[in-house]
């Protein structure tokens, strides 16, 4: 074995299946799965993480491993592209690995060994899909993936709503593994090699390189839940246990990702301008529809399920401007925007991470998801409250957190477009950029939602007097992550220093040349045009904080007296009283009200016991989705006819055919 | 940076702090005089500012710390927003660190603290004008980003010092972008710093306030800092509006000191002006129903967004 990040990594993919085949020999012993074998896994993601930044910087290693069937070994390949995803991958799993060290109990579900072989499992493949270079492996771990991940959902496989939720999940990962499969036998160009290198140096012809990239957008998009695939993630995300949504909002949808950008930017060689604007469009309506749905939800970790479809979209559009800026040569814009894509992907899953397990730590205190039922837990959880707001302000987009980073840089390449040569795609890209900034302010409404409700104000239920907060361990995880998007935040120029090997690799060009004039400042074309600096912005409001209330406390004082709220002098003021998370969404299901398949019951003006309901549904639902089941199970039925069970019967059948491939030949 | 510089930023920034409650006093004093009532006096929103600090905060019981920093989170991000808006001149070092999508980032950074502030003590009010505050915003704030966009497009840079030199010294022309950017911005502005139509300061009926709503628990120091936050966005605002629609009178630079000072006047003229229009709108238009206000704001998004395209057809 060739030493080096390479080894790196595949000691740290080994050290999971060990983990997890150990898990399996000892799957009833919580104390040990959890103590031990948890963290030694958090301990081979951060080895995972520092392989992927010394890959960075490196060139591509290779390696060829004889292992799978006689003539097809393994083809294994670390270069930036995967570099950069395993960083993700390691530093995101071991946070949550650390998390999932104290949040595993046992439960009525699966044990928790058989838990940790999955959940093991799951990550040693998402490192398998990251490093693969041939069809062969790619798929091989692709599956894996797709499986662990499935038995992950399907945890507390008691519950029979949560066995439906690992279905259509299952069912859509397939469907999208065709996509994929058919993708790469297009790619190979008839040369029966199924390896990365040779469908880098095939030449397709025609429009065949269209349909490799819309078949990748397809098998990829059902995996990252791209409109009108999405519908398995709302339901996927609230059945799986925390630390299982953390992983598959953060890292797994990531992969499809990166498979997206290793088919259109490095499998194939040349790209397409109206590719660009099909993954623009996509991605834009991917992520309307994701926000305005996260606002009418109810269920927190749904809420998040949607957030994460809006953030899907954002990336796929920075994917798609990409792809435009690089068909017209524009390689400096086009490693601005791929910098943007590649910093949110980043950035989600940290901040998507931090916000599924603090749901979890929620979660376990007061057993309840519904964001009716919660409330004022910031006095209870003060370490998961605080550590949520953090990413709740990241996920909204305001400075100087590293969600806004992405966002400003993705904004900037917008600005910048005109002089394309297509005049129609120089007019869409302000509209583009108006849907993304509507987006953006959307996503503050929602986490606002999601935040107020859940950890401000009074509690809901007498219940949540109970609460506790989250464990040692836990807080260990959400620290990490809380700390990673304060980091990503203030330091710009650093992270996309080191993303820049990336760029270089998929767009020929750096964006740090123009990037990193200063260590302090962010300035991707000259600081004239555009400049950013989160530090000073975070240091210069600070110190505004500061000294506004020492000199408040010098001039006046600072006096204060606890008093019964006030509220406009009301005192038969109950937890009731307060907004409801259907209060809050109600306006966006008012103003956005076609999107949704609305099911309102309104009590009458005389009921005793009024009771109001009203449930927001996904039109996709019912305009694709049960015509495609109804379809299937009128033609499951017709075939049903044919079949007669009886061995006359299929000797006719079998005697027919014949005859009529006679009449044929003839 | 150079001494200069400094103290030309610092000047503008002592300049909205101190000037952004009276541009307050003298919109109210408008408003007093076209509605035909005697005007409270110009320096009131000072002597409110003074007398709520001298006061003891009365805090709820159930006030989560959240409660208590907001104030002072909005208020430095107001300050920080008038540190990048040029007023008297377009020295100020500190835009490197933040141009105008950092601008509306920071108006959003406090539009969430104090949405959040108002879901902390769980009162019926508190979420009512925190559900309707945030509604407001999520189409005022990309208006305004889309306002914004087009002055940057028009100068190549989303700088706003930058963006006020090179719109200064253009031809005296009405350019049609600018135009619908303008009518934009006025429509955002007036939903922003909770102007009638959307919003009535002056009120506090339940069925129609937003902002009164939101900070119905705050007392004392922690109002007064409110405050002084509103009357700077309006200060803000007021400049941005000043600084790409009429940016002439600003100084170039922070060399040329008798040029920055030369721009007093100017910006009071302007302020003058401007609060006297915002008056004059507050008294003619009828406050409308919170579920109109998005077709009210729709309108503002699309014609920010018509400006833009109109900028990339006429190339003006």
């Amino acid at each position: 074995m060739s030493p080096g990040p390479l080894a790196l990594v595949l000691a740290a993919l080994l050290a999971w299946l060990a983990i997890g085949t150990l898990g399996l020999a000892r799957a009833r012993e919580l104390v040990f799965v959890s103590r031990v074998l948890f963290p030694v896994g958090a301990l081979a993601g951060l080895v995972l993480a520092a392989a992927g930044v010394i890959a960075l910087g490196a060139p591509a290693q290779a390696l060829v491993v004889p292992l799978g069937l006689p003539d097809l070994p393994f083809h294994l390949r670390l270069d930036a592209l995967s570099a950069f995803f395993l960083i993700l991958l390691g530093a995101v799993g071991a946070a949550i690995s650390v998390f999932s060290a104290g949040y595993f109990r046992s439960s009525e579900g699966t044990a928790p060994g058989l838990v940790c072989f999955h959940y093991h499992v799951f990550l040693a493949s998402m490192a398998l899909v990251l490093l693969a270079d041939d069809a062969y492996v790619f798929m091989v771990a692709w599956e894996s993936m797709a499986l662990s991940s499935y038995f992950l959902v399907t945890t507390e496989h008691r519950i029979a709503e949560i066995r439906r939720a690992g279905f259509l999940y299952l069912l859509i990962a397939h469907v999208g593994a065709i996509g994929i499969l058919l993708c790469f036998g297009v790619l190979q160009g008839g040369s029966g090699d199924y390896s990365f290198d040779a469908m880098r140096a095939a030449k397709l012809a025609g429009h065949w390189p269209s349909v490799a990239f819309l078949l990748a957008l397809f098998g990829f998009g059902a995996k990252a839940g791209i409109l009108p695939l999405h519908v398995w993630l709302p339901e996927a995300h609230p059945a799986a246990p925390s630390p299982a949504s953390a992983l598959m909002s953060a890292v797994m949808l990531k992969t499809a990702i990166y498979g997206l950008l290793r088919v259109s930017f490095d499998l194939l060689d040349a790209q397409l301008w109206w590719w660009g604007v099909i993954a623009l469009s996509l991605g834009l309506a991917t992520a309307l529809f994701g926000v305005v749905f996260a606002a009418v939800q109810t269920d927190m970790k749904r809420l998040l399920a949607y957030s994460s479809i809006e953030n899907i979209g954002i990336i796929v559009c920075g994917i798609g401007l990409t792809v435009i800026f690089k068909s017209h040569g524009k390689t400096l814009l086009a490693a601005i925007t791929m910098t943007a894509v590649l910093y949110h992907a980043l950035n989600h899953a940290f901040f998507k991470s931090l916000l599924f397990l603090a749901t979890g730590s929620v979660l376990h205190a007061t057993r309840e998801r519904s964001l009716g039922k919660l409330g004022g837990l910031i006095h209870r959880m003060p370490w998961v409250a605080w550590l949520a707001l953090v990413g709740t302000l990241a996920i909204s987009g305001l400075p100087p957190l590293n969600g806004f980073v992405s966002e400003w840089l993705l904004l900037q390449a917008f600005l910048f477009t005109p002089s394309l040569p297509q005049s129609f795609v120089n007019m869409l890209v302000p509209v583009a950029a108006a849907a993304l900034a509507l987006a953006a302010a959307l996503a503050a409404y929602v986490m606002v939602k999601f935040y107020g409700i859940v950890f401000l104000g009074q509690p809901r239920e007498p219940g949540l007097a109970q609460a506790h907060d989250a464990g040692r361990l836990e807080r260990v995880g959400l620290v990490f992550l809380a700390a990673g998007c304060v980091l990503l935040g203030l330091f710009p120029v650093q992270v996309i220093a080191l993303l820049d090997p990336v760029n270089e690799m998929l767009v020929g060009s750096t964006a740090g040349r123009g990037v990193a004039q200063n260590w302090l400042l962010l300035a991707p074309i000259n600081a004239d045009r555009a400049s950013y600096s989160p530090l000073i912005v975070f240091l210069v409001v600070g110190a505004i904080v500061l000294l506004t209330t020492l000199l408040v406390r010098r001039f006046y004082h600072g006096r204060v007296r606890r008093a019964d709220p006030w509220d406009c002098g009301f005192p038969l003021q109950t937890p009731r009283m307060q907004d409801t998370a259907e209060g809050f969404g109600q306006p966006i299901r008012q103003v956005f009200e076609p999107f949704f398949r609305l099911q309102r019951q309104l009590p009458s003006p005389f009921d005793a016991a009024p009771k109001y309901s009203a449930r927001a549904d996904d039109h996709w639902w019912h305009w694709l989705y049960l015509p495609i089941a109804r379809a299937a199970e009128a033609c499951g039925r017709f075939f049903g006819l044919i079949q007669q069970g009886r061995i006359s019967v299929y000797l006719t059948y079998s005697f027919v055919t014949l005859l009529v491939l006679l009449l044929f030949v003839q | 940076m150079t001494a200069s510089a400094f103290l030309s930023q610092l000047l503008q920034l002592g300049v909205a702090l101190l000037l952004a409650p009276l541009l307050a006093g003298w919109v109210s004093q408008c408003r007093a005089w076209l509605q035909n009532k005697s005007a409270p006096s110009l320096l009131l929103p000072y002597r409110t500012i003074h007398k709520l600090f001298i006061k003891d905060a009365v805090v709820a019981h159930n006030a989560s710390p959240i409660f208590r920093v907001a104030p002072y989170i909005v208020f430095g991000a107001m300050c920080c927003a008038a540190a990048i808006v040029p007023s008297l001149s377009t020295g100020l070092p500190f835009a490197q660190a933040a141009d105008t999508i950092a601008l509306v980032g920071l108006f959003a950074l406090a539009r969430v603290f104090i949405a959040l502030a108002a879901m902390d003590i769980g009162t019926a009010f508190g979420s009512l004008g925190a559900r309707r505050e945030m509604f407001v915003g999520f189409l005022a704030e990309p208006a305004l980003l889309m306002v914004l966009f087009t002055a940057s497009l028009i100068s190549g840079s989303t700088s706003l010092p930058t963006i006020v030199d090179s719109l200064a010294h253009r031809d005296l022309a009405i350019y049609p972008s600018l135009a619908f950017a303008g009518v934009a911005f006025t429509m955002v502005s007036l939903a922003e710093n909770a102007r009638i139509p959307v919003d009535n300061p002056a009120t506090h009926l339940e069925l129609t306030m937003i902002h009164e709503a939101m900070i119905l628990e705050y007392s004392a120091r922690h109002l007064a800092l409110i405050e002084w936050a509103s009357a700077l966005k309006l200060f803000n605002y007021s400049c941005i509006g000043i600084a790409i629609f009429v940016p002439f009178g600003i100084a170039a630079g922070s060399d040329d000191w008798a040029a920055i000072l030369g721009a007093a006047p100017a910006l009071a003229a302007k302020l003058a002006i401007g609060g006297f229009v915002l008056a004059l709108i507050e008294t003619l238009s009828a406050k409308m129903r919170i579920f109109r206000a998005p077709e009210f704001l729709g309108t503002a998004f699309l014609l920010a967004v018509l400006a833009m395209l109109v900028h990339l057809l006429l190339g003006t």
